[in-house]
């Protein structure tokens, strides 16, 4: 199990570390961040342009410039914004939690109604709850997350008033944020649940369970939820990758100061620390959650536990 | 005891399909005495299986329908309860309380993600008011009960961690746990190796004594219903059709289908005296003993398990250890031996499908390892495969001409135009339609679809079939069929098999040599009168005394198997002794 578990973390750890060579390649693919930083400053000539630069550090070699970047994020010093000269490490310190409990929520809410949900429609397989089940999920699968959002706003921010339509001043600024979020997550969680639920019901172990005298209860939660958690846990883990990227375009609909409001910005001002410290913390949260999956393999399944 | 325990009558059991309702269990009537023994026997498709669900009403989970009939049961308080129509609540309290189940596979009956104590404590805890420690206390004397090895440190184990036996010891103490009324074991020992059937069948037997509990013993197998049962109920196509005491049934069956039943099942010892194997009336004289069409000289099959930080090969599974034998053309060399002994390592790497790991395979007393790739590619079209599971070894999407079809196009041997004819010829000679060639494999049953596979091995004009448990997955009757189709091929095209099969009666049926393995290594080799009628090692005849014999009122030697066959899994560096051997008579062959 440790040599296993080395394993794995240096095999992440080779993953981050390419894609910070990505990123930083990808992020000078964007542009000129002098231009940026000087539109609308009326006459700029070449000699301002190439001052600019040297000022923020862009006129050295690719190489310099990435190991640079290497280094400040393995000391912690990831350096300062373009815009505004804002200490990386400040943004990212307020925004990174907001958007793990965001993801997080959404995420909760989501098993919360799928496992349910999915085992109900396994159940009654064929009947009209499972039918129900699965043109709701295909609804649910159809919406494009930000017009989902907007629609939300719509309907309990503006028009009924019931909650804050954006921003993370509230406690309640979270609900729709990871409604919308979670609706869709929920969508396919449900019809996974239901799958490996059929799958699981037509064990032999489950009649065994059955022919025990066990209740329905028991039979479906005790002794057939736990043998789904591989394959859930699984996709969940895959499915956290698409998370985060759906938490950056929901974070700007709702306008939740996220790293995904932080990363959407630095974005459109060729901000390069900022993006690439974003894009690169988030990659290391994505390895980690799918490491942790590894490791939930080994608790929940003692067949892999003993290898 | 007058009053019947368990009494069915008129059991119909519907499953509904897209062409309408299909019957199962059709107007079934069955009793049961306290302490009696019923075995139920019939073939695949015969709703023995569906019966056995259908008594605790276990089909309602698998979308069958009790349409019509009772399942009268008296429980320990005297008051007959009808289970068909009875409240989930009452059945609730009756499964694995009053009535108890044993399944087939003892490989799925567990639940992979909790210890053997936490599944045997749970039906405990429901059915008797007692705390979860005292239940793991009597969890504890249940598996010292069903003789398991080690009961106490058993109960922390996991299901993955034990064998098929020892699993099945499981589910039979978890079945006795709250000392039920009536067993029903479904098939309980189909899936195991026959020295541990032979453990598993006393354990069932003993038990059955001490509680006086009522079985009813699901099976296809006619030796076990010989061994086991009081009275027998024949089944063929949902219904009932005779049912007789065990002795009268065996001496005068009343039904043509129960006599034919008992005609096809093999027996052990049924060829005594005779040299060669025998296909009606005539002698199988097809082997030509003057030299080898294959050789084995010492082949060895190893499996690397590699483990830690650099996946280093740390321990080896011997499935194959220095194996030694010849097939002649013409001649059936059968491989017997249990789960772990190595026969389909052998047939495989024999194959080309596993490279072995030391030995040398000739061909016509050529060194297959040193052939070039042309010359190994020729000789595949020479050795040729059939599998055990005739559903899983056809592609469901292809039609079965181009199934058969396909070695030949594989090996380009026909111009195109001539595939269809010999497609057409192959069909017709494994007792198939040419017509048959369009269909897909799922409009076939299992008998057919074996048939298909054999043309499919024979497409090449091979001059060894590999045949790997061919007729182990297929009921009695088919199987002699499908025995004698091999044999008949045998007879026409000269060809050598390597029949490997764990059941004795079968291999003394079809081979004129037999090799017996043990933990990868050759234990005893001969002919087939030798082995059968003077087994030397006592291996041998440990598995030869295990096999349930269809004669009922035989003695049965209780003395025989304990233990399991030992692991095959050593460290690197740590080979196995290899077998020296005596010969006891020309070409008996036994390990010292």
């Amino acid at each position: 199990m440790l040599g296993f578990l080395i394993r794995r973390v240096l095999q992440a750890a080779f993953v981050v570390l390419v894609v910070t060579l990505l990123v930083a390649w990808a992020v000078r693919l964007s542009g000129d961040p002098a231009v940026m930083l000087t539109q609308g400053a009326g006459s700029v000539t070449a000699k301002d342009l190439a001052n600019i630069r040297t000022g923020l550090g862009l006129d050295r070699p690719f190489s310099a410039q990435y190991l640079g970047f290497l280094g400040g994020m393995l000391t912690g010093d990831m350096g300062r914004s373009f815009i505004g000269g804002t200490s990386v490490g400040l943004l990212i310190r307020h925004a990174l939690p907001l958007t793990i409990l965001l993801a997080v929520v959404s995420l909760a809410l989501s098993i919360a109604a799928s496992i349910p949900l999915g085992i109900h429609a396994a159940v009654k397989r064929g009947g009209t709850a499972d039918q129900v089940i699965r043109i709701l999920s295909l609804v649910g699968l159809s919406f494009p997350n930000f017009w989902l959002g907007l629609m939300l706003v719509l309907i309990f921010g503006i028009n009924l008033g019931w909650l804050p339509p954006s921003g993370a001043g509230e406690v309640s600024g979270i609900v729709m944020p990871a409604a919308t979020l979670a609706i869709i997550l929920t969508a396919t969680n449900v019809r996974l649940v239901r799958s490996t639920m059929l799958d699981t019901l037509s064990q032999q172990y489950i009649m065994v369970a059955r022919s025990k005298g066990l209740k329905q209860r028991v039979v479906l939660y005790r002794h057939a939820l736990r043998n789904c958690a591989i394959p859930l846990v699984t996709y969940i883990g895959l499915q956290f990758g698409g998370l985060i990227g759906g938490v950056v375009v929901v974070e700007r609909v709702f306008n939740w100061p996220g790293m995904g409001s932080l990363a959407f910005d630095a974005v459109s001002s060729r901000d390069y620390p900022v993006l690439q410290a974003v894009v690169t913390v988030l990659a290391a949260l994505i390895v980690t959650v799918n490491l942790a999956v590894d490791v939930a393999y080994g608790l929940l399944d003692p067949r892999i536990r003993s290898e | 005891m007058t009053a019947a325990l368990l009494s069915v009558r008129n059991l119909t059991v519907e499953f509904p399909t897209l062409e309408g309702p299909f019957t199962a269990v059709a107007g079934l009537d069955l009793e049961i005495e306290a302490g009696r023994t019923l075995a139920v026997v019939g073939e695949s498709g015969s709703g023995k299986s569906v019966t056995s669900l259908a008594i605790l009403r276990l089909t309602d989970y698998t979308g069958g329908r009790i349409t019509n009939g009772q399942v009268m049961f008296t429980p320990r308080d005297g008051v007959a309860i009808d289970l068909a129509r009875a409240s989930e609540a009452r059945l609730e309290a009756i499964r694995g309380n009053e009535i108890a189940m044993i399944f087939q596979e003892p490989m799925s009956s567990l639940n992979p993600v909790f210890t053997v104590g936490d599944q045997i404590a749970e039906a405990i805890v429901l059915h008797q008011d007692c705390s979860s420690a005292d239940a793991r206390k009597l969890a504890q004397a249940l598996l010292e009960k069903v003789r398991m090895p080690d009961a106490r440190t058993m109960l922390d184990r996991y299901p993955h961690q034990l064998s098929g036996g020892m699993r099945q010891r499981v589910v039979i103490a978890m079945a006795l746990s709250c000392q039920p009324k009536l067993l029903i074991a479904d098939e309980p020992t189909t899936a195991l190796d026959v020295t541990i059937q032979a453990q598993i069948l006393n354990t069932i037997r003993d038990l059955q004594q001490e509680f006086g509990t009522a079985v009813i013993f699901i099976t296809h197998d006619m030796g076990v219903v010989a061994e086991m049962a009081d009275d027998v109920a024949v089944m063929w196509r949902g219904r009932k059709i005779e049912q007789a005491p065990v002795r009268e049934l065996f001496a005068q069956p009343a039904h043509e289908y129960t006599r034919a039943l008992l005609a096809a099942v093999p027996r052990l010892g049924s060829m005594s005296g005779t040299k060669l194997p025998r296909r009606g009336s005539v002698a199988q004289d097809t082997a030509d003993m003057t030299a080898p069409l294959i050789a084995a000289e010492s082949l060895t099959t190893t499996f690397p398990i590699r483990q830690g930080l650099l996946r280093r090969v740390t321990r080896l599974v011997h499935a194959a250890e220095r194996v030694s034998f010849d097939i002649f053309p013409g001649e059936t060399l059968s491989l017997v031996g249990e789960s772990g002994s190595g026969k389909t390592t052998i047939g495989r790497t024999l194959q080309q499908l596993i490279a072995p790991s030391s030995g040398i395979i000739r061909f016509k007393g050529q060194d297959v390892t040193r052939m070039d790739h042309n010359a190994r590619r020729r000789l595949k079209r020479e050795v040729s495969y059939v599998f055990q599971d005739p559903y899983g070894s056809l592609d469901p999407r292809k039609t079965v001409g181009f199934s058969v079809a396909e070695p030949i196009l594989t090996h380009n041997l026909l111009p195109c135009r001539n595939i269809s004819q010999r497609v057409a010829e192959l069909l017709e000679q494994v007792g198939l339609l040419p017509e048959h060639a369009r269909r897909y494999p799922h409009s076939f049953s299992g008998g057919q679809r074996q048939r298909i596979c054999i043309a499919r091995a024979l497409a090449c004009d091979p001059k060894l079939v590999i045949a790997d448990e061919a007729v182990s997955a297929l009921d009695v009757s088919v199987q002699a069929q499908i025995i004698d189709l091999l044999m008949q091929l045998q007879a026409q095209r000269g060809l050598a098999y390597l029949f490997i099969s764990h059941d004795m009666a079968v291999v003394e049926r079809i081979s004129h040599r037999v090799a017996v393995l043990y933990l990868g290594q050759i234990v005893e080799i001969g002919t087939r009168a030798q082995v059968f009628e003077d087994p030397r090692h006592a291996y041998t005849r440990k598995l030869l005394a295990a096999v349930p014999v269809a004669e009922p009122g035989r003695p049965i030697d209780r003395r025989l198997v304990a233990g399991e066959i030992p692991s095959p899994i050593r460290r690197v560096g740590d080979p196995p002794v290899a077998n020296n051997f005596d010969e006891v008579a020309p070409g008996h062959l036994v390990a010292r």
